[in-house]
């Protein structure tokens, strides 16, 4: 066992208590809300879309707390410890892609659909094989943005228990799986915003705190903090400038390309995300939230700069790399480090910072299962299956029970995940979300010509090309850092496939249309841009 | 709170025929609030993915000029990259206050119209 995490298992073990209530403390008050929300859950439009009730600042918070995932807090001032300026790259696309959402998709979504991202791809579709699409889609996006959650919540639990043995890891999947079910068959979209709500003020809080002692410790210059992490990384200047993970080969550059293009139209194809537009009354409302989430996600983002260069310029790298290779475990190291590591306030620290970080996991995996469970039940079970004429009891019913199937299907896939890089898996749900949902979306709200045909050829071609290529990439075998280290059949190059998934989901959708001799509904496109653009009849 | 739960019919009652909304999808009003609408969202994300993505090719393709220091350890990298964060504030409130002053008072004359006839 390394130094680090003998002494982080060794004050944690210490403290073991106290963590272990501050654990508890969160989930049992996330359980008296989802309880509280369940009892105010009645019709689909409470399960569903929380009542349609909530304020455009609260949908705002809620939409941080749902978007600023495990990947945000753990990967990114990981990726800043360990590769200084190419860390910070993962922010900046994952805050300009919100203007994607705020200027083309919130607004025309709220007000044209009711309950999922479906609603409005079969809006003038044939509704059954175009639901049939956006659900798979909806899943396969969801399931691998689940596993990216379960696997940082493994690294976590490692850390902080000293559990390192297999069987512990997947004992706290299992964990983070059940309450997930829990919270999202109980409490519905009402019960999860509010837990994300939560989340979204302790992970602000915690990294506003975090950030304030960095700054402390070199007295809020911000070019001395610079200054020591780029020599206590032991890579001098370079640490500082773009290229130290990215900028080492032709491929590696094209990599980059590759994921910031995903990074950046991955938002507004994220289903979890755009659920939560349903949750306010009006357009102004979800344009409000996306504003607020805006703010907050920036200001978070800007305050994982100061967690990064901080951890890089307080902890000797191989601290970190030996913690855990990827560099999730740095934000924790870093809460040790402020406080001091034989000191209580340290320990005391890490159990908040952990803690914290674990309660982000629980917010966003019960965001993402009700995403997919909600797809489940109105876009296949009750749309495709009952034909429409499933009542609004069966059809909460099948979101429960799809609650529980999904949430079976991603502990034992978390399980199997568990070693895999937080932030990497996260890139990958963005690239498949851009390349099958995002296309679909904009032709759907803004291109009067497009048809079901140009829709599936879309949906389908974007995922199969996203999901195949990331199949015979690097990310799964023929690297030591692989999914299958052992085995090698990749041929694609590359680890984020959105440099040519995107272009083909977007490619397919004009080829469908025009191959097809099927005649676009004009009439019912007419009825989606007025409704669209105005809010007329919107529910 | 109440007025916003939908009743548990497919659509809700005021929604006007598909006629209608043909109609007002040809009429010169809406085509004003489509072109205001358009117009200045959809050059303006060109715009920013083009600023992106110069910014992406930039860090991959001109490392010694991100590297060029500006102020102490302060480098054009870090100016730039911050830059974008600047411009996505700027963005997100530029398009509030125009959706503000010149979106909203057309969809909700056209909306309530529209719901008040059905």
């Amino acid at each position: 066992m390394s130094p680090t995490i003998t002494i982080a298992a060794g004050a944690a073990s210490e403290h073991r208590t106290l963590i272990i209530t501050l654990f508890s403390v969160f989930v049992a008050a996330t359980l008296v809300i989802t309880v509280w929300a369940g009892r105010q859950t009645k019709d689909a439009a409470d399960f569903y879309a929380g009542g349609r009730q909530f304020t455009g600042f609260q949908n705002g918070l809620a939409v941080s707390g749902d978007y600023m995932s495990a990947a945000s807090f753990l990967g990114i001032a990981g990726a800043i410890a360990l590769f200084g300026y190419d860390g910070f790259l993962y922010s900046i696309g994952f805050l300009v892609a919100w203007l994607v959402a705020l200027l083309l998709v919130a607004e025309p979504l709220r007000n044209s659909g009711r309950y999922t991202m479906g609603d409005v791809l079969a809006y003038r579709m044939r509704q059954r094989p175009v639901r049939t699409a956006a659900g798979t889609s909806t899943i396969v996006v969801s399931i691998f943005y689940l596993l990216a959650q379960m696997a940082g919540a493994g690294v976590l639990v490692s850390l902080l228990l000293g559990i390192t043995s297999d069987g512990g890891k997947i004992g706290i999947v299992a964990l983070v799986g059940l309450l997930m079910i829990v919270y999202v068959t109980i409490g519905g979209m009402k019960g999860t915003t509010w837990v994300q709500m939560v989340k979204a003020v302790l992970l602000i809080a915690g990294a506003l705190l975090l950030t304030f002692l960095v700054l402390l410790k070199f007295d809020f210059n911000v070019s001395e903090l610079l200054g020591s992490a780029a020599d206590n990384s032991g890579k001098g200047a370079a640490f500082l400038e773009p290229g130290l993970k990215y900028g080492v080969t032709g491929t590696t550059k094209l990599d980059f390309i590759s994921l910031g293009i995903a990074l950046v139209l991955g938002t507004a194809g994220l289903p979890h995300i755009l659920i939560r537009f349903y949750t306010v009354p009006t357009a102004k409302a979800a344009r409000k939230s996306v504003i607020w989430a805006i703010g907050l996600i920036g200001a978070f983002y800007l305050m994982t700069l100061a967690l990064g260069f901080g951890a890089a310029a307080l902890i000797k790298p191989d601290e970190i790399t030996t913690s855990n290779k990827a560099g999730n475990t740095a934000a924790p190291l870093l809460a040790l480090h402020l406080g001091g590591i034989d000191s209580n306030w340290g320990a005391i620290l890490l159990a908040t910072i952990s803690a914290v970080a674990f309660a982000t996991i629980l917010a966003v995996v019960a965001g993402l299962t009700l995403a997919s469970s909600s797809s489940f039940a109105h876009d296949i079970y009750a749309n495709v299956i009952k034909k429409g004429a499933a009542t609004e009891k069966e059809e909460i019913r099948a979101a429960r029970w799809a609650t529980v199937g999904i949430g079976a299907v991603s502990i034992v896939l978390g399980a199997l995940a568990r070693d895999l890089n937080v932030a990497g898996l996260v890139a990958l749900a963005f690239a498949v979300a851009a390349s099958a949902n995002l296309p679909t979306i904009v032709y759907s709200l803004f291109w009067k010509r497009f048809t079901t045909s140009g829709a599936l050829w879309s949906i389908y071609g974007g995922l199969v090309t996203a999901v195949g290529l990331v199949l015979f990439s690097p990310v799964v075998s023929g690297k030591p850092t692989s999914m299958f280290p052992d085995a090698d059949f990749h041929w694609f190059p590359l680890e984020n496939p959105g440099l040519i998934s995107i272009p083909v989901g977007f490619l397919l959708g004009v080829v469908g249309t025009l191959l097809s001799k099927e005649e676009p509904d004009k009439a019912k496109y007419a009825e989606l841009e007025v409704r669209s653009l105005t809010g007329t009849g919107a529910h | 709170m109440a007025t916003e739960t939908p009743p548990p019919s497919k659509t809700p009652a005021q929604l006007p025929s598909t006629e209608e909304f043909v109609a007002v999808s040809e009429s010169a009003e809406f085509g004003e609030l489509r072109s205001s609408y358009r117009s200045f969202a959809f050059p303006l994300t060109v715009a920013f993915i083009a600023w992106y993505l110069l910014y992406v090719l930039l860090s991959s393709y001109a490392g010694d000029f991100m590297g060029t220091k500006v102020v102490g350890n302060i480098n054009v990298a870090l100016v730039l990259g911050l830059a974008q964060f600047l411009t996505t504030f700027l963005i997100a409130w530029w398009y509030a206050r125009h959706a503000a002053a010149k979106l909203d008072p057309k969809a909700e004359a056209i909306k309530s119209r529209m719901e008040g006839n059905a």
